[in-house]
C-alpha cells in the first residue's frame, strides 16, 4: 500500500475525482501553484488560482455548484472563513431551504487549522463547531492520510456543501494509503480501537492523542474504545450511543473550544439518550477560551495531551458508582 | 456577431410596467389589510427592470436580490405563484419558504435570489463561470442596487469577471436609497459605473425612468457581452419611491427629490409617448390597465386559495 501525507492524499483524492467527473474544479488561494500537476493534468481552466479573496471564491463555488459544476475551493486558513461566511452559510446552506428545493450546492471548501505551525489565532481557530451550526452544510474533518482521500472523495460527489478541514498538525505526516478507489460515507465514525471500559472520542489530531491514552491505559488495565468521529455533521449518533451503552464512560476530546464545541453536543446527546448506562459523569477535554498563541509551548498547551486523556479516563473508571 | 434582437411591441413595456405597479400595488394593499407582510417594492423602478429584462433571451440566466418582483413579472412570472410565495402558501415559487425576499425561479432562470445586499454579487461570477465551462449558450444578467456597490463582493466580483472573462451583464438600479441612508451619504462617488471602469468594465449610464432608454442600453449591453464574453456595466437611474420596506412613511425623504421624481414616473411617461406617437388609442390604454386589474385579482385569488404548506415541510429540501 502507498504511504502519502495527508496533503498529498488530498492531491490523491482531486485527481481521481476530476478525471471520474469533468465538472469537477479546483480553484482557491494558490492551488495552481501549489498542485501545479493538477494544472499539467486537467488544465488552467478546471484548477486556478484566484485573487487572495475568500468572498468572492466561496460565492463563485456557491454560483457554480447551483448551476451545474462541482467546485473544491482552496481557502487555506479557516479563520479566513470568516470573509466567505455569508456566502457559505447565506447562500450555500440555506438558498436550497429557501428556493423551496430548486437548488443544489455540491461543493467543498478546504481549509487547514490546529496547532502544528506556531501561526497564531489567526491562521489557527478550530471554528468546525460554527458550521455544525448552520443548517443546509457538512463538516468532515479526517485524521489519517486514508480517511483524508476517500472522505474528500465523496464530499466532492456528495451534492451538499462541504467544510472539509485539514489538521495543520497532521498535514505532512504518512500514512498508508489505499490505491484503489475507496470512498467513506461521510458521517460514519471509525472505533479505532474497541475496548469496555471508557469511550474516547475525538476527531483530528487528537484521535491520535487518544490511542497513545488508549495504549498507557491498557497497561493498566482499562480498556479503553476510541472512537474517530470523521464526519462531524452528519454526527454518527448510533456509533456514540452504542459504545457509551457498552462502556458507561465517556471522554470527549477536541482541540478545539470546549464551550459551545462539538464535545458539548455529544455530551448532551448521550445525557439525553444513555443516560442510564453512564456510569461516571462525561468528562469533555478541550481548547481554551482563548485565541491560540503563536508560541510553540503555548500552542501545545491549548491542545489535550495523550497524558491529559489517560488521567481523565483514570480518573472516571476509579470512582466509585454513585 | 449576434443577430439584432427582434422589435419589441412598446405596448408590451407598458403592459409589464402597469402589471408590476398593479401587483405591488396589491401586495402594498394586502399588506396595510394585515393580509401579508410588507415587501421591498419596486415602485417607481418599473422601467428599468422592464427595460433590461426585455433585452434578453430566454437562454440568459438572472440573479436579483430582495426588490424581484419588477424582474420576476418581466421575465414572464405568474403574478399569483408571486403573491402566494408572498403569503407564504404552497404554490409560491420556492413553496412559500421564501416569502417576497428571496424569491428564486429556476424555470425562468432567474436563479439564487438572495436578500444579504451584495450576495447577488457574490455568486454571479460562478453562475457565469458555469454557462462559460459547460458550453451554455446565455449570459448572466445580475441587479443589485447602488447599496450593493457599497458592499466588498461588488468590488470582488468585478474584478473576478475581469480576470476571468466572465460574461455577465452587470445591472446597477441606483434607486439612490440604502435603506435608511441616501446614496450622497454612503458613496464616494456620484455613480456606480465610475468604480466599474476602474476594473476595465465597459459601462453606461442611463435615465432608469425612461424604459426605451433602458431598453436601447440593455441590448447594446446584453449584445456586448455575448459577442465579448466579458463583463459590462449598465448602471439604470431611478428612484425608489415608496420606501425602503412597507410601510414606510418616508419621514426620512427629501420631499422636493421624491415630487421631482414622482413627476417623472416611468409609467406615466411611456403611455404618453404612446399616446403621442399614436402606438397607443386611449381605449387601448384603458383596456391594457383593465387587463392588468383583471389579472392581478385572478391572481389574488389563486394565492388566496392556496393552502399553506403542511407542517411536514418544516425540515424538508435542507440537504439534496
Amino acid at each position: 500500500m502507498p504511504t502519502l501525507t495527508l496533503y498529498d492524499a488530498v492531491g490523491a483524492a482531486l485527481t481521481e475525482e476530476m478525471r471520474r467527473d469533468s465538472s469537477v474544479i479546483a480553484f482557491g488561494e494558490g492551488i495552481a501553484t501549489k498542485r501545479h500537476e493538477l494544472v499539467d493534468e486537467f488544465g488552467g481552466l478546471r484548477v486556478r488560482n484566484t485573487p487572495l479573496a475568500e468572498g468572492i471564491i466561496a460565492g463563485t463555488a456557491v454560483g457554480a455548484a447551483a448551476t451545474g459544476l462541482r467546485p473544491v475551493v482552496d481557502l487555506l486558513f479557516a479563520p479566513f472563513l470568516c470573509y466567505a461566511m455569508d456566502e457559505l452559510v447565506n447562500s450555500a446552506g440555506k438558498l436550497r431551504y429557501l428556493s423551496g428545493g430548486q437548488f443544489s450546492f455540491p461543493l467543498v471548501t478546504l481549509a487547514m487549522t490546529g496547532a502544528g505551525w506556531g501561526v497564531g489565532a489567526q491562521h489557527n481557530h478550530n471554528v468546525e463547531a460554527w458550521f455544525v451550526h448552520s443548517p443546509g452544510l457538512k463538516v468532515v474533518m479526517p485524521s489519517t492520510p486514508a480517511d483524508a482521500k476517500a472522505l474528500l472523495k465523496s464530499a466532492i460527489r456528495d451534492d451538499n456543501p462541504v467544510l472539509f478541514f485539514l489538521d495543520i498538525g497532521l498535514l505532512y505526516q504518512p500514512g498508508e494509503v489505499p490505491s484503489d478507489e475507496q470512498t467513506l460515507p461521510l458521517g460514519r465514525a471509525a472505533i479505532v480501537r474497541e475496548g469496555q471500559d471508557v469511550t474516547l472520542i475525538s476527531y483530528g489530531k487528537t484521535v491520535h492523542h487518544c490511542q497513545r491514552a488508549a495504549e498507557t491505559l491498557a497497561g493498566q488495565g482499562i480498556a479503553a474504545e476510541v472512537i474517530d468521529l470523521r464526519s462531524l455533521k452528519p454526527l454518527d449518533e448510533s456509533t456514540i450511543l452504542a459504545s457509551v451503552r457498552k462502556t458507561g464512560r465517556l471522554v470527549v476530546v477536541h482541540e478545539a473550544n470546549r464551550l459551545c464545541g462539538i464535545g458539548a453536543e455529544i455530551a448532551a446527546l448521550v445525557a439525553e439518550y444513555a443516560f442510564a448506562a453512564l456510569k461516571a459523569p462525561i468528562v469533555r477535554l478541550g481548547g481554551p477560551d482563548a485565541p491560540v498563541a503563536a508560541s510553540y509551548p503555548l500552542e501545545q498547551t491549548s491542545v489535550p495531551q495523550a497524558a491529559d486523556i489517560a488521567a481523565a479516563a483514570e480518573r472516571l473508571c476509579s470512582a466509585q458508582p454513585a | 456577431m449576434h443577430p439584432s434582437p427582434p422589435a419589441i411591441d412598446p405596448r408590451q413595456l407598458l403592459e409589464q410596467m402597469l402589471l408590476i405597479r398593479a401587483y405591488e400595488e396589491a401586495i402594498v394593499a394586502g399588506s396595510a389589510a394585515g393580509k401579508l407582510p410588507g415587501t421591498c417594492t419596486s415602485v417607481g423602478q418599473e422601467a428599468a427592470a422592464v427595460g433590461v429584462v426585455n433585452a434578453l433571451e430566454a437562454d440568459d440566466l438572472i440573479l436579483t436580490n430582495h426588490r424581484s418582483a419588477g424582474h420576476l413579472l418581466a421575465r414572464g412570472a405568474d403574478p399569483g405563484r408571486l403573491l402566494a410565495e408572498v403569503m407564504g402558501r404552497r404554490d409560491g415559487y420556492c413553496k412559500g419558504r421564501s416569502g417576497s425576499l428571496h424569491i428564486s425561479a429556476k424555470e425562468l432562470g432567474v436563479v439564487l435570489t438572495s436578500t444579504i445586499v451584495g450576495a447577488e454579487l457574490s455568486l454571479a461570477p460562478g453562475v457565469a463561470l458555469s454557462q462559460t465551462m459547460l458550453g451554455r449558450p446565455g449570459i448572466v444578467v445580475c441587479f443589485f442596487g447602488d447599496g450593493a456597490a457599497c458592499e466588498g463582493s461588488f468590488h470582488e466580483s468585478l474584478n473576478l469577471a475581469a480576470l476571468w472573462n466572465l460574461p455577465i451583464l452587470y445591472v446597477c438600479e441606483n434607486n439612490q436609497w440604502q435603506a435608511f441612508v441616501h446614496r450622497r451619504e454612503a458613496m464616494s462617488r456620484e455613480h456606480v459605473a465610475d468604480w466599474a471602469a476602474a476594473y476595465g468594465i465597459p459601462t453606461r449610464t442611463v435615465d432608469g425612468n425612461d424604459v426605451f432608454a433602458v431598453l436601447g442600453a440593455a441590448q447594446a449591453a446584453a449584445a456586448e457581452v455575448r459577442d465579448s464574453q466579458r463583463p459590462y456595466l449598465l448602471e439604470t437611474c431611478t428612484y425608489r419611491t415608496r420606501g425602503h420596506l412597507e410601510p414606510d412613511d418616508q419621514g426620512y425623504v427629501d420631499q422636493a427629490e421624491l415630487a421631482a421624481w414622482l413627476a417623472r414616473d416611468p409609467i406615466a411617461a411611456c403611455r404618453d409617448r404612446l399616446l403621442a406617437d399614436g402606438s397607443l388609442t386611449p381605449a387601448q390604454a384603458a383596456a391594457l390597465a383593465d387587463q392588468v386589474s383583471t389579472r392581478i385579482a385572478i391572481a389574488q385569488a389563486f394565492a388566496e386559495a392556496s393552502p399553506f404548506p403542511a407542517a411536514e415541510e418544516l425540515c424538508r429540501d435542507v440537504y439534496a
